[in-house]
């Protein structure tokens, strides 16, 4: 049987899926046996997942107009590549 | 339209297009992600200046280099390791930095991360406004030290392979393991504290 500690320096290979069949069996026995360890797990994925599912924030409207007016300034160079 | 009937982007046409001079495709591609660059970037050098700066250099440098795109790959994929370089660019330049250098070993040994164990409420997003979801979840992510926090931006958020997120570091594929266990088991114990099944105020110690 693992012990927790053990276990936590596994979870992100579990999480992962990177984890060799033996090791999983005994990743899975132990939070079969370990409500803490099940809960740590359970949060975890969640976090990782919280994360993922949410979008970035629109950026600023100053910043995108800035950043358009750069690429429409690179786009015109591109297409004139003699001019300086 | 580039967006098909089922919301899927058409990326690969718009590249396409991009790279035979047509630059409103361009324009289209920049729109679609400049909010994750801008988060990306802003999570590694912790400055909005600067993430502009990121965030524009980016862009101009991929467009400059579109004829170098592989179309293998994914667009963004290819686009957040310019950023990232960027970005880590930016924060070598910094002269008054005080930070540690993200290639630098970092102690991931024997701090204790895991705190408070609690269960989770089923669907704990749904009691925050997207607003302030993405509040929680901006202040928790800027509250980790950076080594952990560029590593975990790479490989939960920008979904790049440890692989990969060790080369763009500098680091070793063991030291982007031990961080990304160390930045998800504090982000799961910050957002705990928020999404804790109320009524459920039990304390474990490990």
């Amino acid at each position: 049987m693992l012990t927790c500690k053990e276990f936590l320096q596994e979870l992100s290979d579990f999480l992962d899926e990177t984890v060799d069949p033996g090791l999983r069996n005994n990743l899975e026995a132990h939070i079969t046996a370990c409500p803490n360890c099940f809960v740590i797990l359970d949060t975890t994925k969640r976090t990782i997942q919280v994360y993922k599912g949410v979008d970035a924030q629109p950026i600023p409207e100053d910043v995108h107009l800035r950043l358009m007016r750069a690429v429409d300034r690179k786009a015109a160079a591109r297409r004139q590549p003699n001019a300086t | 339209m580039t967006t098909t009937e089922t919301g899927t982007f058409d990326e690969a046409s718009l590249v396409r297009r991009a790279k035979q001079g047509d630059s409103s495709a361009y324009s289209e591609l920049v729109s679609k992600y400049e909010r994750k660059v801008f988060r990306l970037a802003k999570n590694i050098t912790q400055n909005d200046e600067d993430a502009e700066d990121v965030l524009q250099d980016a862009f101009l440098k991929a467009y400059e280099h579109l004829d170098d795109f592989q179309e293998q790959s994914k667009f963004y994929t290819w686009l957040v390791r310019i950023a990232v370089n960027e970005a880590l660019m930016r924060l070598r330049k910094r002269k008054t930095d005080r930070t540690v250098p993200l290639d630098e070993p970092v102690d991931t040994g024997e701090e204790t991360v895991v705190r408070e164990i609690a269960v989770w409420e089923d669907d704990p997003e749904q009691r925050y406004g997207k607003t302030e979801l993405r509040g929680i979840l901006d202040e928790s992510i800027l509250s980790l030290k950076p080594a952990f926090r560029t590593v975990f931006q790479l490989r939960d958020i920008e979904e790049l392979s440890t692989e990969e997120t060790a080369e763009l570091l500098g680091l070793s594929v063991p030291a982007v393991k031990s961080r990304l266990l160390r930045a998800r088991l504090q982000l799961r114990e910050r957002l705990t504290r928020f999404f804790k099944r109320k009524g459920d105020d039990v304390f474990a110690y490990l």
